[in-house]
């Protein structure tokens, strides 16, 4: 506990001081993982975006169908991706794609004794390592939440369409139970949630022992600690929005 | 003479909590080629590790290049040496030109033509101008380990210290990595430390060694190889070069 403090203290010391000397930022590096976090998660995700709009169609289409408003199965939809379940869902596969990956690379790059090569050439691992991760992922996330929003409005717009209601009466009622507010702090808290992954991805890499099933162990940690901080950090939001009714 | 450029006063080594070797003390001179000598666990790679900065010392005084090694000078000291490790510790996702150029982009100023130029110079160096555009999955054991001694030769450092250069070689690899040694000593004068058990490659290379023991908790000898070998009293040094007499051929000349 204390030497990942000491580790986020670390991190965020460096990353202030990137955001002053810029040049020092590893662009190449995080280009590399925002394409990997990014393009080859996509398709996972927006599978399971689409997925997600069909079953709370599906399940929901059900309960209000017995009093007739069906169709207010799109602003429910619209609602529940935008402010929770989008950035939510997206930020558990990319724990689970990325920040796996992130541990299982730093972590066998510490094994092979490529951390402590970095640090005597003079070269922090946190500068090296874990920024340009930290950012591709905080930059990824609302990207991927976006197409996996879009795919669960069309996965309800589907499901509503074999109910009898038509795409554009879908589609006005998605309009008009969203807000520009709503869509941009769901997006923000994506952002965020990707941050915490990428730190909580890296953090389990440094921190992997040497033995047989460290490197294991690391990704585990790194999904499992990744999930619990987002569970936790969405509660926390959400008592906070009621607190101060937005 | 040559000036002292290491110099241990009474260092305890080891991790917190656990005190692997105590009170040791001796001194690197500028030039020389130093091996850090003994069984395996016996505390060699700590005490490296200590004169790298990447663990504190328990207790005592460790002074690099004149400078204490602190959490202040550490920075100034690092970029004055150059480290191989044992894997060689290449970046897996560079080629081995890209790994040689990263610290001259990082401490440098040069343009991008004269670090490719440098680096490939140093690949020459090591013997390895051909294996630039390779990534290190692609080269054997001892060639990551000179792409590394060429990286770690990048900045011009003083002092390089080597963990376990030979480890895991074949004998004729390992004596070309020994010959090496040699010539950039001979060509740039710099000071070696190495950390290695291999007996062959110790009467080849080494000025003078540190032994240690583990049951004894310490440095237990520090001599040139071959006054160990021949004049020593202790049993443990004894046995340890008795195995060398079957490979050193000036035994017994």
């Amino acid at each position: 506990m204390r030497e990942t403090c000491a580790l986020l203290g670390e991190t965020v010391v460096r990353g202030l001081v990137m955001l002053v000397k810029p040049r020092q930022f590893r662009f190449g590096d995080c280009a590399l993982a925002f394409e990997r976090a990014g393009f080859d998660g996509l398709p996972i995700t927006t599978l399971v975006g689409l997925l997600l709009g069909l079953i709370l169609a599906f399940e929901s289409a059900a309960s209000l169908k017995t009093f007739g408003v069906e169709v207010y199965v799109a602003d429910l939809i619209a609602i529940g991706l935008f402010r929770e379940l989008g950035p939510l869902i997206t930020a558990i596969i990319l724990a689970g794609r990325s920040g796996s990956a992130f541990a299982a690379e730093i972590g066998t790059m510490k094994v092979d004794e490529e951390l402590d090569a970095l640090t005597t050439m003079g070269l922090p691992p946190v500068r090296f390592l874990m920024l340009p991760r930290m950012v591709a992922a905080a930059a990824v996330m609302p990207v991927l939440t976006v197409f996996a929003e879009m795919a669960g409005l069309i996965g309800g717009c589907l499901v509503l369409q074999i109910m009898d209601v038509p795409a554009s009466v879908f589609w006005k009622h998605v309009i008009s139970s969203s807000s520009v507010f709503m869509i941009v702090f769901g997006l923000a808290k994506g952002a965020l949630f990707g941050l915490l992954i990428g730190f909580i991805g890296c953090a389990s890499g440094m921190r992997t022992k040497n033995t047989a099933d460290g490197v294991g162990v690391a990704a585990t940690n790194a999904v499992v600690g990744g999930i619990v901080a987002i569970a936790v950090t969405d509660g926390l939001l959400a008592v906070a929005c009621y607190i101060l009714g937005v | 003479m040559a000036e002292p450029v290491i110099e241990l006063e009474h260092v305890s080594a080891g991790y917190p909590g656990v005190e692997i070797l105590g009170d040791v003390s001796f001194s690197v001179n500028e030039g020389e080629i130093f091996v850090l000598l003994g069984g395996s666990g016996c505390g060699k790679s700590t005490i490296m590790r200590h004169m790298i900065g990447l663990n504190p010392v328990l207790g005592g005084t460790l002074r690099v290049l004149g400078m204490e090694m602190n959490r202040k000078n550490r920075p100034k000291i690092l970029r004055r040496i150059g480290v191989m490790y044992q894997s060689g510790a290449l970046f897996g996702n560079m080629t081995c030109l890209q790994n040689v150029m990263l610290p001259l982009e990082e401490f440098t100023k040069l343009g991008r033509k004269a670090r490719v130029r440098k680096a490939q110079d140093l690949l020459g160096q090591v013997g390895l101008a051909d294996a630039a555009g390779k990534m290190p999955a692609e080269i054997s054991g001892g060639m990551k380990k000179r792409v590394a001694i060429a990286r770690a030769l990048a900045l011009d450092p003083e002092i390089i210290f080597l963990d376990e250069p030979s480890a895991g070689l074949d004998p004729i690899t390992s004596s070309a990595l020994d010959d090496l040694i040699l010539k950039i000593r001979a060509a740039r004068g710099t000071t070696f430390v190495v950390v290695t058990h291999e007996l062959p490659s110790i009467f080849k290379i080494a000025d003078r060694c540190a032994m240690f023991d583990k049951a004894r908790h310490g440095m237990i000898a520090l001599d040139s190889p071959t006054a160990l070998r021949d004049t020593t009293d202790d049993e443990f040094v004894k046995r340890f070069f008795s195995r060398e007499s079957r490979d050193d051929p000036s035994h017994g000349e």
